[in-house]
This record gives C-alpha cells, sequence and structure tokens, in this order.
C-alpha cells in the first residue's frame, strides 16, 4: 500500500489579477481563488498511482482558512484525506517559513500513517518560486525528483520509483529509493471531470485543521519570524514593442517575401557581428 | 472506496436542478425542515451564469432568507422609481419618490446577481443542503411513470430522489422532454442585454440625487425598444449602473435588429447618455426572459416532480417581476415536497397542492392571471410604442412653446391632427382592449 501526500496551495486566478499601476501591488479584490494548477496535476497524478498500486492519499495544504475550498476541490479528484495547516503563526510565511510548516505536517503524517511519496506541482502560479518543493525534500532527507512529465513505474517491493523528467533537451529517466518527492509539470497527465459521487462527497467534507501546536516544530522557524524574504519592489513588465508589420502581402507577395528575407538577413548580419 | 467498486447510486430527499433563487429557495426549505437535499448548478458557483435587471423584492424574499438585507450584498435600497416615454430626442418622465420605501422594511433594492446568489447559496448550505457546481442535469430518470432521481453529465453522474424540483430557468429543456412543456415560440421569451458602467459613488449620488445607500430605478418605453414590444432600464447600484434593453424575440427577429444595437443607440440618447457620461464598460452580458405568462405555464407538477421559477413561466413582465415570483415558488414546492414526506406519497395527488399554494398562498397565480390578455396585447396594438410616445412628446412640447397662437389654438390642433391621420378607431380599440387586459 502506497502511502501518498499531495501539497497544494490556493492561488488567486492569475489570467484575472492586475496589477494596480500606481502602488504597483496585487490587485486581489474580486479575484477568485483557484487550486494551484500544477497541484492538480500533482493531485491526478496521485490518483492515478492508487488506481494503479493501490494506496492512500492525504492532500495537504497550509493557508486561512478559506484555503480549505482548494482541499476539497483535490477530494473531487478522489483524494482520501485533507488536512489544512491553519494558524495565525503561520501568516506571512516566505518559501522558507512554508517549507517548514509543510514538512512538520509531512513529518506528522509520516509518523501516524506512514509516507511513500509526496507529490508537489512544480511551482505555484503566483509565486512562480518553485522553492517549496524542494525545500520539503530536503528537509525530508527525500530524494527529489522535480519537472515530473510521467511515472514509468513504482516496484512496492524494492521500494523504488522510476520517473520521466521534462529538461530543456530532452527527457530524462531517473529512478529513485522511495520515500521521494516529485514534482510535476503539466504534461503529466490530463484532468479528468470528477465522478457524481467524489462531488457529492467533497461538498461534505470538512478538511482536518491542524495548528502550530499539533507540529513538532519550532515556531521561531514559522511565519513571519522565519521567512528572511524580503519583497524589495513589485512591477509589471514594460510593454513589449509591437512588431513590424511587412505591408502588400495581399498586392504583392513575392515583394513582401522579398522585403522580410532581407530584413531577416539584416537581422542575422547583424547578430553575427556581435 | 466504495466508488471504483460500482457503488449504489446515492440517494436523497429532494434534488433540486438549478441554483438560481427558486431552486436555492426550494432547497433552503427542504432543507430547514431536515429533508437531505441536493441542488445541481451548472455554472462554476451560483450566480454566474444569471442575470436579471436587478431589482429584488423584499418581502417575498424575506419569506425564505429572512432579514436578509441586514447582512446580504445588496447594492442600494430603491426609493425612486421612475417611468419614462422616450422619443428620438426627447422623454416625458414620471417618477415616484419616498423615503418610506427605504424605512421599516425596505421595499426593494437593486442587487448584482453574482453577489447576492451566492449569499443565497451560503444560506441554502447552512441549513444543510449541498450545492453541487460545475454539473449539468441531462435527464431527469424515470421510474414507473414517476421522476424517481437525476443523471448528470458526469461519470457515476445517476442520483435518486422521491421529489425533482426543477428551477433549470427559462430554456427549460428538462420540462419539455418530460413534455411539461411544449417547445417556446418566439412571442414568449424576450431577449435582455446589460452592461455594467461603473462611475464613482459620488458621481451616481450626485446624478440621481440619492443619499449614501439609496438608490433608483428608470423603466424606459418607447423609441428605448424601436418602437419594439420591450423596455429599457437603468438601475443604480453602489459604484455601477446598470443599464439594459430587452425586446420580444419575435419582434427582433422581425425587425432583423439585436437588442445589442439598441443598447448602443440608448447609451447615446440625449437623455440618457449624461446619466453614464464617464463611466467605464464592466460587465456585459445578455439572457432570455419568459414572457409567455399564463397562457404558456407548463404542467406545474406531475408524478415526483415539480416546476418552479422561470421554467415555470412565472414572470409577470409588466411589472418587471420575476425572482419574486421564483422565490415564492421555489417555497411552496418546498413546503409541497416536505409535506409529501410526511405523507410518504409523491404522487401529483399530493403536488397538486403546490399549484394550490401559489393560487391561495402568493399573489403569483392571481397576477398572471390577470394579465393574461396583455401578453397578446402588443401583438394585437403593434403601434402602442411608437404612435403614442411621439404623440404625447409633440403634444406637450407644443403646449409648451410660447408663440403667439393661444393655447386652445394649439388644443385643437393637436385634436384635428389626431383626426386627420385617422387614428380614432384605432385609439378606442387600444381604450377598450387595453382596459380590459390590464384591469
Amino acid at each position: 500500500m502506497l502511502r501518498m501526500v499531495v501539497c497544494v496551495k490556493q492561488v488567486p486566478d492569475t489570467t484575472e489579477v492586475r496589477i494596480d499601476p500606481e502602488t504597483n501591488t496585487l490587485i486581489r479584490e474580486g479575484v477568485p481563488s483557484i487550486l494551484n494548477p500544477f497541484d492538480a496535476h500533482a493531485t491526478e497524478a496521485a490518483v492515478q498511482l492508487k488506481e494503479k498500486y493501490g494506496g492512500h492519499i492525504t492532500a495537504l495544504s497550509m493557508g486561512p482558512p478559506q484555503a480549505a475550498e482548494a482541499l476539497k476541490k483535490c477530494i473531487t479528484f478522489g483524494v482520501d484525506q485533507a488536512v489544512l495547516l491553519s494558524d495565525r503563526a503561520f501568516a506571512g510565511s516566505d518559501t522558507l517559513a512554508t517549507s517548514c510548516a509543510v514538512t512538520a505536517g509531512l513529518r506528522k503524517i509520516a509518523q501516524e500513517d506512514g509516507l511513500d511519496l509526496v507529490l508537489c506541482g512544480k511551482q505555484a502560479i503566483d509565486g512562480d518560486t518553485a522553492q517549496v518543493g524542494p525545500g520539503i525534500a530536503s528537509r525530508l532527507g527525500f530524494p527529489q525528483i522535480t519537472y515530473a512529465i510521467g511515472i514509468d513505474k513504482i516496484e512496492l517491493d524494492q521500494r523504488t520509483i522510476k520517473v520521466h523528467r521534462r529538461l530543456e533537451r530532452g527527457i530524462e529517466t531517473v529512478q529513485a529509493p522511495l520515500p521521494a518527492l516529485v514534482t510535476c509539470v503539466e504534461e503529466m497527465n490530463e484532468l479528468r471531470y470528477a465522478s457524481l459521487p467524489n462531488m457529492i462527497r467533497a461538498a461534505r467534507y470538512k478538511p482536518e485543521v491542524w495548528t502550530a501546536a499539533d507540529l513538532d516544530v519550532d515556531e521561531e522557524s514559522l511565519g513571519l519570524h522565519g521567512s528572511p524574504t524580503v519583497v524589495a519592489r513589485i512591477f509589471a513588465p514594460p510593454e513589449r514593442e509591437p512588431g513590424e508589420m511587412i505591408p502588400g502581402g495581399a498586392d504583392d507577395p513575392a515583394g513582401a517575401a522579398a522585403s522580410l528575407l532581407d530584413k531577416l538577413l539584416e537581422h542575422l548580419a547583424a547578430g553575427a557581428g556581435e | 472506496m466504495s466508488e471504483s467498486e460500482g457503488a449504489i447510486a446515492p440517494k436523497f430527499d429532494v434534488i433540486v436542478v438549478g441554483a438560481g433563487p427558486a431552486g436555492v429557495a426550494a432547497a433552503t426549505v427542504c432543507a430547514r425542515a431536515g429533508l437531505e437535499t441536493i441542488v445541481f448548478e451548472r455554472g462554476r458557483k451560483p450566480g454566474v451564469k444569471n442575470v436579471m435587471g436587478g431589482v429584488l423584492y423584499t418581502r417575498p424574499t424575506a419569506e425564505v432568507f429572512g432579514e436578509f438585507w441586514k447582512d446580504a450584498p445588496l447594492e442600494r435600497c430603491v426609493i425612486e422609481q421612475n417611468a419614462w416615454i422616450l422619443t428620438e430626442d426627447s422623454a416625458i418622465k414620471l417618477g415616484y419618490r419616498s423615503r418610506q420605501f427605504a424605512e421599516d422594511i425596505p421595499n426593494s433594492f437593486t442587487v448584482l446577481r453574482v453577489r447576492i446568489d451566492e449569499y443565497f447559496a451560503q444560506q441554502a448550505e447552512a441549513a444543510g443542503a449541498l450545492i453541487i457546481n460545475e454539473t449539468k442535469v441531462d435527464e431527469v430518470l424515470q421510474e414507473d411513470g414517476r421522476a424517481a432521481g437525476v443523471r448528470t453529465g458526469r461519470p457515476e453522474g445517476e442520483v435518486y430522489a422521491p421529489i425533482v424540483i426543477i428551477a433549470e430557468g427559462v430554456n427549460c429543456e428538462l420540462t419539455k422532454a418530460l413534455d411539461m412543456q411544449s417547445d417556446l415560440r418566439l412571442e414568449d421569451a424576450a431577449s435582455t442585454v446589460k452592461e455594467i458602467i461603473r462611475l464613482d459613488r459620488e458621481v451616481i449620488e450626485d446624478r440621481f440625487s440619492l443619499g449614501p445607500e439609496e438608490g433608483a430605478t428608470i423603466e424606459m418605453y418607447g423609441a428605448s425598444t424601436q418602437g419594439m414590444l420591450g423596455t429599457a432600464f437603468l438601475y443604480t447600484n453602489q459604484e455601477s449602473i446598470s443599464l439594459g434593453v430587452g425586446v420580444l424575440l419575435a419582434d427582433a427577429v422581425k425587425d432583423h435588429t439585436t437588442p445589442f444595437d439598441m443598447l448602443k443607440q440608448l447609451k447615446q440618447h440625449p437623455v440618457v447618455a449624461p446619466l453614464i457620461a464617464g463611466g467605464e464598460s464592466g460587465e456585459y452580458m445578455s439572457h432570455l426572459i419568459p414572457e409567455g405568462g399564463y397562457n404558456r405555464l407548463p404542467a406545474l407538477f406531475g408524478h415526483g416532480v415539480m416546476v418552479v421559477g422561470d421554467a415555470a413561466q412565472l414572470v409577470n413582465g409588466l411589472h418587471r417581476e420575476g425572482s419574486n415570483h421564483a422565490i415564492l415558488s421555489g417555497k411552496m414546492a418546498a413546503e409541497t415536497a416536505i409535506e409529501a414526506h410526511e405523507k410518504g406519497d409523491f404522487s401529483a395527488k399530493t403536488l397538486h397542492k403546490y399549484r394550490q399554494r401559489l393560487e391561495k398562498e402568493a399573489p403569483t397565480m392571481n397576477d398572471l392571471r390577470k394579465y393574461r390578455r396583455a401578453t397578446g396585447f402588443m401583438e394585437r396594438h403593434p403601434w402602442m410604442l411608437s404612435l403614442y410616445p411621439q404623440l404625447a412628446a409633440d403634444s406637450i412640447a407644443d403646449m409648451m412653446t410660447v408663440d403667439p397662437e393661444t393655447k386652445r389654438t394649439k388644443q385643437w390642433n393637436i385634436v384635428k391632427d389626431v383626426i386627420r391621420r385617422g387614428w380614432i378607431p384605432r385609439m378606442v380599440w387600444d381604450a377598450i382592449d387595453g382596459g380590459r387586459s390590464l384591469i
């Protein structure tokens, strides 16, 4: 039996987030919260592993009480259990403090039920740091397999996992001993349409809430105290300059193509000269 | 886990299809009585697919949701209601304003549906109802000639209950599939578009002479719909204005025009433009409104099934009332469902009490019956919204213009003009038929 935990985060739907041009802060008001898309793929990966090998899945998140909604979304995928780390002591956490708190949560789960595999999204779409997954792995002393696009197989007897990773220049297949931590990219799987029984279960489900007091963790490593990161400035990227249009394509395609070719050659020559 | 082993389909006491005001009211009342209630909503959450002009009446709403106005996300309390008759470039204005509308139990509020529907859904959930979003109901399941449950579009998507309350809205696909309603005609629905125009709170309060939290509504007839059967409306919200136009589908099709074009023109109307000047267009939405009225009522109940709200055509278009009838019909269907569970009899014999309740305990049926001739009135008198507005406006303009002519001569000129154009028989027929239709 494979004991799995998926670490998830509730994020603002960044397709609807705007930046206030005057104060350079995110306008979060009225922006719906969603389950971080990479985490959704990690959750689906866990469910598929459970279907293949059997097992038990816990979804774990840290956040304010309303983050329970993201965990309920995980239940619709077919996750067995969900735990929310929620406490004022966690407020203001950067990726370091988050890693510490989530690690403490995972240790508690490992002690009580055992732990073979941790799945995370590659990164959260609001911060884009991709630090928390590796942060947890190093604290737990688990091998970390990042950018996973597929889990080839798990040998329960040998206690190994073989994973395909997406690298810049190709796909790498690696094997690691269990317990391990895997961070997933979107290619990992296609999300399925949740079944009605899972939807009903999720609508009724109330995630367990653990506070800092429930965890064996040094309070100094949590929340603002444990967060050395300072956000110095947030700014919108400068608007990109518009591309150049080459006119006349309809009337004189040959001429337009020729002028495109000239420009490309010019560009190449300039590049070679640098 | 049971679901991977082909478990038995889940069972509830009541299934509600649709989380609009009618469905959520029904679910709230059922759940409060201890019935296991499940609500299916197509949208991401209740309210996101719903559109109405934006006036919510307090008393009928309070029958289900108590003193909701103390904590619900409302826009403004309506203290002033106006009816304007527009011509191409002028307006005749009539209005009533009173602070009494805001005192004790306020009469009505402007609302934005996304926010208020979510609030109502929270009340239903607090009462114990389960709301399942992003789930479309494809079919009402039947056993031995009675509704027994529904099939949703999800895997393992069947769920059973002895009572299904259909609150699916104007398109009424399930109601039609059950042969409880026939196909709607173009005369049975209005196409409405609405735009939310953002303006500063102070600007709105200035332009409409409103205090904080106070709101005004304007219904516009005549040129606002280019003579077609319909109305335009302008409602004040906290920091925006809802401006919309609705016309009977049949008229829009006949004139090859769209409510979108009409809204665009309305925004440029010399009387309307200054009210929305400087505003920033926000959301834009479009919806059908049932206009069939009493003549197009579906079978409101059957074995194990009841139809509520827009799906049942429970809209009084003339008085722009829909959500109040929706909420009351949901409540009465729920009370009937509770009674059926007490008796253990879910047949039409018990469920016909739903219609009786709508007749006796709500103004719904009486109001719809009163205007049963009104729905056809405009078809019989297509000139109503073009002839009279222009005549009235011209006459007023004439009487108010100070020139060498005496007032008596001006009056005579108007009368002579009407006679010369041969309008007298038409006007007599309008008056007689209008009287019969409206009084």
